[in-house]
């Protein structure tokens, strides 16, 4: 009974870590970069729902709707004008370049909100639940699920369905050819980042309603993201899914077990599975 | 009168230069065919117009516009597609898919569409959901001449079409040439299999070493002529 | 091969190098003499200039070499420290030796660590590091006998008595707090020649050949029979080792850990990464330089708090994007001068020709 809820919880945070992982997996799939400040930017997107949430009196939803366009705009900017300089065969830049940019953004977080921590409150929903049989779930949690659900269904239609996703396979596959198509690669990039900025917003909706964070909260979001992406194996949107729930269950288990275990088994089953599987539990055949 | 011209290309990769001031045109509706032995600068040549190389110096007019410094989107806007040497298939992508994206930066309606490509090439109808990875060279060549067609270009630029494929192939992909001609596009194509080159060109320009060493319409021009103008000798018999 | 052809010969002295031997040797002895010239505060200031140079040093020869881009190195530095903790207080080991004891241990983590990372890719071989030290980091503070979450103190009779601090107390007429201060800045001072050394020892020899051939192609270089594998897990432990030592030294000074503060990623990987990029990524002068305006700067702007992390993550980017050779690169290119020469330089022949190559090639 207990056991069947624990688990139940971890499949439900793993909603929340395949939200962190999505975005840093589209962005890698398309152009082979890993940015380091992908969690800064999820607690940047957090901080920023929590202002309008605090200064207009917002619903936590509908101060997500709104800050969705501006994080795309961010992002877009931050690849097009700043990390597209770094692309290249030599994967020094980017991750130095990212890697300042994390600690760039987490002392200007710190600065502008000090290092307390803050909470978005999405009300009475917060300690809303239904009874499923056996077992009782809070509707945020299920909301999260499903909502990390919908993206990868929408990103998933979007790469394969549209002619912008076509743009962003055929420039992973070879910017120069994609050149003689009429694309932009710069351009493509800078959209795969604004599109992953608009996951990242969903998933600081859900980090920041369900638990407290603080300006120095992002590179532990960056390390469950890059967990969930190696676990479920590299290039699969629905394997970052999984991946997502291996770690949650991992940690509501170890949680179970000693609440000071809870993080740490998330990190053992990682370990785990690049033991047993180094190239993840779902890889794509070709890469 | 001309559609595109270069006059005086020069272009270098790094401290290798590989064109010495070419000069050439290509009418509207004409078919070129640029002849040339490895290395004689026909890719580049082609990698110059398509905006795929940038450093070229020199002047590429085309509708009497200057073209030379734009980047190859710009240039297939205007209506210069190109079917890149090694085809250059997107392996992600299927067949369909592979046609779908030569529309992504040129959405002109004409002759070419879906329909009319597999048309054309009925094998690639059948093998539209597959990646085009699974297809044989030959198919491969097709798509990739259909993925150019599909954004209907005013210049088609073809850089070694019959490379690596066997002559009854390269025969049945020449065999679309008429009907790509009827549309009123003009082509470029670079080929080393002077024989099919000849067949479907208008005018012929020989090229060595980076420079243009002979053109002329493609009826006039005797066999001793090319052979002096590709390898830069008189004409012995080939063993 | 062109090596063979008699006539000619491969150098990688240049001009400035018999001058730079001459200097490097009076300022060490200079350094070496200097607990008995400057005041305990200006020793302590050189002490922590010291070992941040050794783990830049060994983030360079990472990074900067065999391309294995770590933002783990704090599990080493931390690692090394509880080994050293754990040798004194559970087992009344002499903290000097057990500063030695905490490489080995070092080492001994490095390899599983290495088994692990090595299969990632790249840039998340760099997040894998990562979480390696966030794992032992956490396995440690479940360690109750060492203090736990809230860490522990070096007794104060294991600094007092240390190794050497007894004989310099009878020789200098030191106190005791004064005499380990001076101890532990010397043996800095050794770490440092010693990291150096043996980094510019390796990066002249043929596997520093065969490492720079492993980061500028990999294929390439496996092509002509480098083992690339080997080379970088032999770099990785190595600097394991070196790391482990320097971090186990600074925690003798330091005499408090907890595992927050011996684990953090700011203070032991963040910092020596800016190090190195300010400075100069890919050479051994780099980190030397960087080391120095960093720790001006740290003296100008520690009062502002996080604007001094946000200008230092600022100024990396900008010396990324616009100098990625850094500081010593522009000074470098512009003058000509290396007073670590490892670039190779083909000299005599028929034509005098420059092979550029090596690690800077």
């Amino acid at each position: 009974m207990n056991w069947l809820d624990t688990i139940l919880q971890g499949v439900l945070l793993g909603g929340l870590y395949a939200l962190f992982a999505a975005g840093l997996s589209l962005v890698f799939g398309i152009m082979r970069l890993v940015n380091l400040a992908h969690g800064d930017l999820i607690v940047l997107a957090a901080f920023l729902i929590l202002v309008l949430v605090t200064a207009l009196g917002l619903n936590p939803f509908v101060a997500a709707v709104i800050a969705m366009p501006l994080m795309f705009a961010i992002g877009w900017a931050l690849q097009y004008f700043l990390l597209n300089r770094t692309l290249g065969k030599d994967i020094l830049p980017p991750l130095l370049v990212t890697f300042g940019l994390s600690i760039v953004i987490q002392n200007g977080l710190l600065e502008s909100f000090s290092a307390d921590s803050r909470r978005v409150f999405a009300g009475s929903l917060e300690s809303a639940s239904v009874n499923l049989g056996p077992v009782t779930a809070g509707i945020m949690p299920l909301m999260t699920f499903f909502s990390a659900v919908a993206v990868i269904v929408c990103l998933n239609q979007l790469i394969y369905r549209t002619s912008v996703g076509r743009a962003f396979r055929a420039t992973s596959d070879d910017p120069v050819t994609a050149g003689l198509m009429g694309i932009r690669p710069q351009r493509i990039f800078a959209m795969a980042t604004g599109l992953a900025m608009v996951v990242v917003t969903i998933a600081a909706l859900y980090l920041g309603t369900r638990a407290n964070f603080d300006p120095t909260s992002g590179p532990a979001r960056l390390i469950y993201a890059f967990e969930a992406v190696i676990i479920g194996g590299l290039g699969s949107l629905w394997g970052t899914l999984a991946g997502g729930i291996i770690l949650g269950v991992a940690q509501t288990v170890g949680a179970a077990i000693n609440p000071e275990w809870q993080i740490l088994a998330g990190h053992l089953a990682f370990l785990a599975v690049l033991l047993f599987k180094p190239r993840g539990l779902f890889p794509r055949a070709v890469d | 009168m001309a559609l595109l011209e270069t006059t005086g290309l020069t272009a270098s990769y790094g401290d290798f230069q590989a064109l010495f001031g070419v000069d050439i045109t290509v009418g509207i509706g004409e078919t070129i065919a640029i002849i040339g032995a490895n290395g004689a600068g026909k890719t580049t040549l082609m990698r110059s117009i398509s905006g795929v190389l940038a450093n070229a110096a020199g002047s590429i007019l085309y509708r009497d516009e200057p073209i030379g410094a734009l980047p190859a989107p710009d240039i297939l806007a205007r209506g210069i597609a190109m079917v890149p040497e090694g085809r250059k298939l997107f392996p992600s992508l299927s067949v369909e898919e592979n046609l779908l994206i030569g529309r992504y930066g040129r959405k002109v309606d004409g002759p070419w569409t879906l329909d009319s490509i597999f048309a054309l090439f009925p094998i690639l109808k059948e093998r539209r959901h597959n990646p085009s990875t699974a297809l044989s060279g030959g198919q491969q060549q097709m798509v990739a001449i259909g993925r150019a067609l599909m954004s209907n270009p005013e210049v088609l630029l073809c850089d070694e079409i019959s490379l690596g494929l066997a002559p009854v192939v390269v025969r049945d992909i020449y065999a679309a040439f008429p009907r790509i001609r009827e549309t009123g596009a003009s082509i470029v194509i670079v080929e080393q299999d002077i024989a099919q080159a000849l067949k479907v060109a208008d005018r012929v320009y020989c090229m060595m070493e980076g420079r243009v060493t002979l053109s002329g319409a493609a009826a006039d021009l005797s066999r001793d002529d090319i052979h002096k103008a590709y390898f830069g000798t008189e004409h012995h018999e080939l063993a | 091969m062109t090596m063979a052809i008699p006539s000619f010969t491969v150098e990688t002295r240049t001009k400035a190098s018999p001058l730079t031997a001459i200097a490097v040797i009076a300022l060490l002895l200079l350094a070496f003499a200097a607990p008995f010239i400057v005041s305990r505060g200006v020793i302590q200031d050189l002490f922590f200039i010291l070992t941040m140079l050794v783990l830049a040093q060994n983030w360079n020869l990472l990074a900067g070499y065999a391309g294995l881009i770590s933002i783990g190195q704090q599990a080493f530095v931390g690692f090394g420290a509880y080994t050293m903790f754990g040798a004194v207080i559970l087992f009344g080991v002499d903290p000097v030796l057990a500063i030695l004891i905490a490489g080995l241990f070092s080492v001994a983590l490095a390899i599983p660590t290495a088994f692990f990372t090595f299969r990632l890719y790249g840039p998340y071989f760099a997040i894998g590091t990562w979480v390696v030290a966030e794992v032992v980091r956490l396995l440690l503070a479940q360690w109750k006998t060492l203090g736990g979450g809230t860490g522990t103190s070096l007794p104060r009779d294991a600094t007092r008595d240390m190794m050497g601090v007894g004989m310099m107390r009878d020789l200098f007429g030191m106190k005791a707090s004064q005499a380990g201060d001076a101890l532990t800045y010397w043996l800095a001072l050794i770490l440092v020649v010693l990291t150096i050394g043996f980094i510019y020892r390796l990066l002249r020899s043929k596997q520093g050949l065969g490492l720079a051939a492993v980061r500028d192609n990999e294929q390439a270089a496996r092509a002509v029979g480098v083992d690339a594998r080997r080379m970088k897990t032999f770099v990785y432990l190595a600097t394991a080792f070196m790391t482990g030592v320097a971090g186990a030294l600074i925690y003798v000074q330091k005499a408090r850990i907890s595992p927050d503060a011996a684990f953090s990623v700011t203070d032991w990987t963040a910092y020596v990464i800016f190090i190195v990029v300010i400075g100069g990524i890919g050479t051994i002068e780099g980190p030397i330089l960087g080391v120095i305006i960093f720790f001006l700067l740290q003296n100008l702007l520690a009062d502002y708090g996080s604007w001094y992390l946000l200008m230092l993550g600022l100024l990396g980017i900008v010396i990324m994007l616009f100098a990625p050779r850094g500081l010593w690169g522009l000074f470098s290119d512009r003058t000509g001068i290396q007073l670590f020469p490892v670039r190779r330089v083909l000299k005599g022949g028929p034509l005098n020709l420059t092979h550029k190559g090596g690690p800077h090639g």
